[in-house]
């Protein structure tokens, strides 16, 4: 269980790290948190020659609000999302989610940044970052950038990060007043990544008729989605219980669920319904108490 | 090989190791702290937890390297002058132990949980263990034992 050999490199600052990627590229990774990245080196799927480890950079760690959203550090902890005051109040569905990665030790070391950037097709920040339309703070040589999450994940385990570009934090832009969010995981056994999750934001007005809605699902293809057809469906109607049925069966319908050890993709299907449905009574009841 | 140097139980301690050497190896094979047990070693069991920083981790998750310079706490450094921790007396009084496989990094787990200062729920016991794999207790009397550290939890 000894990964390939390599050379570990512990840059001081961005700009360090920065040219550090630059100058080795391909044969380098970025090390954070290491929970995904250690195990698979374990495995040697992935055989870095150099490591730079970007965890002990100073000002990469910090959770704050800044013009409307909720700015967060790429190292800042799993640990520290699920616990941070600021995010339980204002994006509560971010905390539900931080708290769903892994086990406690996992949470402890593993990053935002780190678990963004692997982009497990099922990983639990993609459905939360498509849903409340995060971007992504990028920095390479040229400049830094910031990339919508509709254009960050471009397949399994893949991102419109280029080899030499850091992601450097993460905003996430705060919910309407009023609007309530849940993140529903389906697991097989605590601490595994989901079957299928779903994240919803949603409000409503006095009369029940949705005022906003925002959804982000894993689980119905090689990467999380942002399910326009179905938010089209929920925005500005009463959402009963024969609207949420219907939103179950549309993404469902939509979805091409990857076959694994997890399901079969005609259960996934079914468990990516489920999740929805259950987000979406569960949201719709907590922003009817905020009335 | 690098040389690694960092505080472990409170102790300053060194030793040469290449940068994939893990950190549990590390602890056994050159700093000869063998309570830390190797389970998995793929992270799925949480034999090998320790407190990394104030934090419990699975040293299987962990290079060696990338500790240069921390602390270190580890299952040896719970007991003082030869008296157990509370956590130690109240797995030992609950009967938390059978094949104690296991039991260092229930441990360290029980120990980053209570390390807080908080009276824990029974959920947050059983989620702060929920990394921690037992193969013989069914979780019963570790979770009671758990609960009956933190009321002398020093």
């Amino acid at each position: 269980m000894y990964p390939a050999a390599f050379e570990y490199l512990r840059p001081r600052s961005i700009r360090e790290a920065v040219e550090l990627l630059l100058r080795h590229g391909e044969d380098a990774k970025l090390l954070a948190g290491g929970q995904s990245l250690v195990p698979m080196m374990k495995l040697r799927v992935a055989r870095p020659k150099y490591l730079i480890d970007i965890h002990r950079i100073a000002g990469l760690n910090y959770v704050r609000e800044e013009h409307g959203a909720i700015c967060i550090g790429a190292t800042t902890r799993h640990v520290q999302i699920e616990q941070s005051p600021l995010i339980r109040d204002k994006m509560s569905m971010l905390a539900q989610a931080a708290g769903e990665i892994g086990d406690a030790q996992v949470r402890n070391r593993g990053t935002i940044g780190g678990g963004l950037a692997e982009a497990d097709p099922v990983g639990d920040y993609g459905p939360v970052a498509l849903a409340l339309d995060a971007r992504m703070k990028c920095v390479r040589p040229s400049g830094v950038r910031e990339i919508p999450a509709s254009d960050f994940f471009t397949f399994a385990y893949t991102t419109a990060l280029e080899p030499d570009e850091i992601l450097m934090e993460i905003i996430f832009p705060l919910p309407p007043r009023g609007s309530a969010g849940v993140y529903h995981k389906l697991e097989k056994v605590a601490g595994d990544f989901a079957i299928a999750a779903a994240a919803v934001q949603l409000a409503v007005g006095r009369d029940g008729v949705c005022t906003s809605i925002a959804i982000g699902v894993s689980g119905g293809g090689p990467m999380p989605q942002k399910p326009a057809a179905v938010e089209n469906l929920l925005r500005g109607k009463k959402i009963d219980r024969e609207l949420t049925e219907e939103a179950g069966r549309l993404i469902q319908d939509d979805a091409e669920p990857i076959e694994d050890l997890r399901g079969s993709a005609a259960y996934k299907r079914k468990a990516l319904s489920a999740v929805l449905r259950r987000a979406l009574t569960e949201s719709l009841r907590l922003t009817t108490n905020n009335l | 090989m690098a040389n690694i140097s960092l505080t472990v139980n409170g102790e300053t301690r060194s030793g040469e190791a290449e940068s994939r050497t893990l950190l549990v190896h590390f602890l056994r094979d050159t700093l000869r702290l063998t309570g830390t047990h190797v389970g998995c070693v793929v992270g799925r069991c949480g034999a090998c937890t320790v407190m990394w920083n104030g934090a419990p981790v699975k040293s299987c998750m962990v290079f060696a390297v990338q500790t240069d310079g921390d602390e270190v706490v580890t299952v040896e450094g719970l007991a003082r002058d030869k008296r157990l921790h509370p956590l130690q007396e109240a797995f030992w009084k609950k009967d938390a132990v059978e094949c104690g496989y296991c039991t260092p990094g229930m441990l360290m787990s029980a120990y980053g949980l209570l390390s807080n200062g908080k009276t824990p729920t029974e959920a947050e016991i059983k989620k702060a263990i929920s990394g921690n794999l037992c193969r013989c207790t069914g979780y019963g009397n570790i979770v009671a034992a758990i609960r009956e550290a933190a009321g002398n939890f020093k």
